[in-house]
C-alpha cells in the first residue's frame, strides 16, 4: 500500500469539509442557532420542574454530540449518493488511492467542520445557559469523546456504502435514523431512564455509551443516573469501533465489487 | 511496451439487466489502440460509446471477453491500471462548488499522490493553457459550462497520465473552447510517443479533424474500422447529396426508396437540413420528386464530397444526431 498517496488522498478529501466550516459563516444558524432552540425548550422544561441542574447539562452535551451524529448521517451515510449525482464517485472509483482514503477525508474533515459547531454549542450553554462542567478524568473523558467518534464515524462509513446500494430509499433510513435515535440514545434525559433493556439495545449506536460515560464524568453529581461504569462502556466502544471500521471497510469492497458487475454506481441511467 | 496495445478489448460483451429485460450495450468487440494514437469512436448516443469507456476505465467489468488497458486486465489488475489513466466526460460536474477552481484542481491531485509542490506547478502550467487564469480564484460554481469544462481537462491531464479517455469532451461546448480543448489534446498526444487517447463523440467534424483511426459504433457493435481517408472511401462509388427542405417534411419514406442507402436530417433555422446517400446518381431524380411530391420546396441542392456522416449513414441506415 502507498502510504503516501492515503495520506495525500485523506488530507485531499478532508479539504473541502474544513473550508466549508471556515468559508460560509451561513451555518451558524442553521446548525447552532436553531438546534439551540430545541436544546433552550428542555433546559426551561427542566427548569421549570425544579429538577437538578445536571440536567440542563445533560441536554447541552446531548446537544453537542447530536451535531456529530447528524455529520455522521447527513455528511457520511448520504455522502457516496451525493457524489455519485455528481459524478465524483467515478473519479474517485478510478483513481488509485484506496476508498477508505476518501471515508476517512470525509470523516476528518466532518469531525472538523462539526467540533467547530459543537464548540459553539458549548459557548452558547456555559455563557447563555450558565452551564457549569466538572472534568474530574481529564484523559478517560479525552478517551472516550475520541473512541465514541471513532465508533460513530465508523457507522457512518459502513453506512455510505449500505445507502449507496440501496439508492434512494436511503434517504427514508435518514429519517428512521434520526428522531427516534435521537429518542432512544437519551439527547436529552438519561438512558438510564428508559430501563436497561432499551439502553441495552441503543447501546448498538455508539452515541448512546458515549454520552452516557461523558454525562457521568462531566456530571459526577448526577453520577446516579449512569447506566454502566465508564470504563465498561470505553471498553465496549472500543469494540463497537473496531467492528464498525472492519465492516466499513468489507462494505466498501462489496460495493464496489457489486457496482462494477451491475454497472449501478455509475452509470446514471440504471 | 513493444507488441503490447494501449488499449485492446477481445470479444468483449457487456449486458444490462434493465426492468427484467437484458440489454446489450456491447457485442463482441475487438479493439486495437496502438501507443502514440488518438483513437476516436463515433456512434449516436447509445451506441455503447459510454460502457466501453467504463469498462477500459475499469469502473464497468465486462460480461465476457476481455479488455486490456497498458497489457493490464481490467478485470483483474485495477491497480497497476488507474495510476496511469484518467478520464474526462461531456457535461461534468465533478468537484465541490464551494471551492475554487485552484482548490479543486488541487483536492483531485491529491488522489493521485501528487506532491504539493508539484501539483502547484502543474496546475498553474495548465490553467495558463486553458486561458482560464483570471477564473483561478472564483469558486467553481460561478463557472459557465465552458469554463467548468476546461477545468475537468486539467483535472485529467494533470495528473500525468499515458492513456486518456475522453467521452463526448466537447459536448455541449462553445466553438471556442471545443476549439482549445482539441487543440491541446493534440498537442499533448504529440510531445510524448507512449501516450495514447481513446476519444468518444458523435461530431463527425471532431472525428475527422482530430482522430488517427476512428472505429465506428452502432448498436453496440463496431461497424468499421479505419483511418478518416480509409473511411471515406469506402464511399466514393455512392453519391452523397445534401438539401435544405422547407417547410419541414417527413422523410421516412426515403428508406424503401430504389437506390437509397441511407439518410440524416435535422431541423435548422425553420427548415430541415438534409444528407441523403445513395448507390449511384440514378436515384438523384427519385429522392427530389418525392420530396416536391410530399410538399416540400428545395430550397437548396447541391452535391457534396463524403464525408465520415454518409459512411455513418450508409452503414447503419441513419445519421448520428
Amino acid at each position: 500500500m502507498n502510504i503516501m498517496l492515503n495520506l495525500r488522498a485523506v488530507r485531499g478529501r478532508a479539504y473541502p469539509r474544513v473550508i466549508g466550516a471556515l468559508r460560509e459563516p451561513s451555518w451558524m444558524l442553521w446548525e447552532v442557532v436553531l438546534p439551540m432552540l430545541s436544546i433552550a425548550a428542555f433546559i426551561y422544561f427542566y427548569r421549570s420542574l425544579n429538577a437538578p441542574k445536571e440536567f440542563e447539562g445533560f441536554v447541552v452535551l446531548g446537544g453537542v454530540m447530536t451535531t456529530y451524529w447528524l455529520n455522521v448521517l447527513w455528511g457520511m451515510a448520504s455522502q457516496f449518493y451525493w457524489e455519485k449525482e455528481t459524478g465524483n464517485l467515478q473519479l474517485y472509483l478510478a483513481a488509485p488511492m484506496s476508498k477508505m482514503s476518501i471515508l476517512a477525508g470525509m470523516a476528518l474533515g466532518g469531525i472538523f467542520g462539526t467540533t467547530v459547531r459543537a464548540v459553539s454549542i458549548i459557548f452558547i450553554g456555559v455563557f447563555v445557559f450558565e452551564i457549569s462542567f466538572v472534568i474530574s478524568h481529564p484523559f478517560l473523558l479525552v478517551a472516550i469523546f475520541m473512541v465514541t467518534l471513532l465508533a460513530m464515524y465508523g457507522m457512518g462509513m459502513m453506512f455510505a456504502s449500505l445507502y449507496l446500494l440501496w439508492g434512494r430509499e436511503a434517504w427514508n433510513m435518514n429519517a428512521l435514523f434520526q428522531e427516534p435515535i435521537y429518542f432512544i440514545t437519551g439527547q436529552n434525559f438519561p438512558v438510564k431512564a428508559l430501563g436497561p433493556t432499551v439502553a441495552m439495545a441503543a447501546s448498538v449506536i455508539p452515541l448512546t455509551l458515549g454520552l452516557d460515560a461523558m454525562r457521568q464524568l462531566l456530571f459526577p453529581e448526577a453520577a446516579g443516573w449512569g447506566f454502566l461504569d465508564p470504563m465498561l462502556e470505553l471498553g465496549i466502544l472500543c469494540v463497537s469501533a473496531v467492528i464498525m471500521l472492519v465492516m466499513a471497510r468489507q462494505l466498501l469492497a462489496f460495493m464496489e465489487r457489486k457496482g462494477r458487475e451491475t454497472g449501478k454506481l455509475t452509470m446514471r441511467w440504471q | 511496451m513493444p507488441g503490447v496495445y494501449s488499449i485492446e478489448s477481445r470479444s468483449l460483451t457487456r449486458t444490462f439487466k434493465s426492468k427484467g429485460e437484458v440489454v446489450e450495450a456491447l457485442k463482441e468487440v475487438d479493439l486495437s489502440v496502438r501507443q502514440g494514437e488518438l483513437f476516436g469512436l463515433l456512434g449516436p448516443n447509445g451506441a455503447g460509446k459510454t460502457t466501453l469507456i467504463k469498462i477500459f476505465t475499469t469502473l464497468l467489468l465486462p460480461t465476457s471477453g476481455y479488455a486490456k488497458v497498458a497489457g493490464h486486465d481490467v478485470a483483474k489488475e485495477v491497480k497497476q491500471i488507474r495510476p496511469i489513466i484518467n478520464m474526462v466526460t461531456g457535461g461534468e460536474h465533478s468537484g465541490y462548488g464551494l471551492l475554487t477552481v485552484r482548490e479543486n484542481l488541487w483536492m483531485f491531485s491529491q488522489f493521485y499522490g501528487i506532491p504539493g509542490k508539484v501539483a502547484k506547478e502543474r496546475i498553474d502550467s495548465l490553467i495558463d493553457r486553458m486561458r482560464i487564469t483570471h477564473l483561478a480564484d472564483r469558486k467553481i460554481r460561478t463557472l459557465s459550462t465552458g469554463e467548468r469544462q476546461r477545468v475537468n481537462i486539467i483535472r485529467a491531464f494533470m495528473t500525468g497520465p499515458k492513456i486518456v479517455f475522453l467521452d463526448e469532451p466537447t459536448l455541449g461546448l462553445d466553438v471556442e473552447t471545443s476549439r482549445l480543448i482539441r487543440r491541446y489534446v493534440k498537442e499533448w498526444l504529440e510531445q510524448d510517443g507512449e501516450r495514447t487517447v481513446l476519444l468518444t463523440t458523435h461530431y463527425m467534424m471532431e472525428a475527422d479533424e482530430l482522430c488517427d483511426r476512428i472505429a465506428i459504433i452502432n448498436d453496440g457493435e463496431i461497424v468499421a474500422l479505419g483511418t478518416p481517408r480509409e473511411l471515406k472511401k469506402r464511399i466514393q462509388d455512392e453519391t452523397a447529396i445534401g438539401m435544405e427542405i422547407s417547410p419541414e417534411i417527413d422523410l421516412g419514406w426515403l428508406d424503401g426508396t430504389k437506390g437509397v442507402m441511407g439518410y440524416s436530417a435535422k431541423e435548422e433555422g425553420g427548415m430541415l437540413s438534409a444528407r441523403v446517400v445513395m448507390e449511384d446518381d440514378s436515384a438523384v431524380s427519385d429522392v427530389l420528386s418525392g420530396v416536391t411530391a410530399r410538399g416540400g420546396r428545395i430550397i437548396s441542392f447541391y452535391k457534396d464530397e463524403p464525408t465520415l456522416e454518409d459512411v455513418f449513414v450508409k452503414l447503419t441506415g441513419r445519421g448520428l444526431e
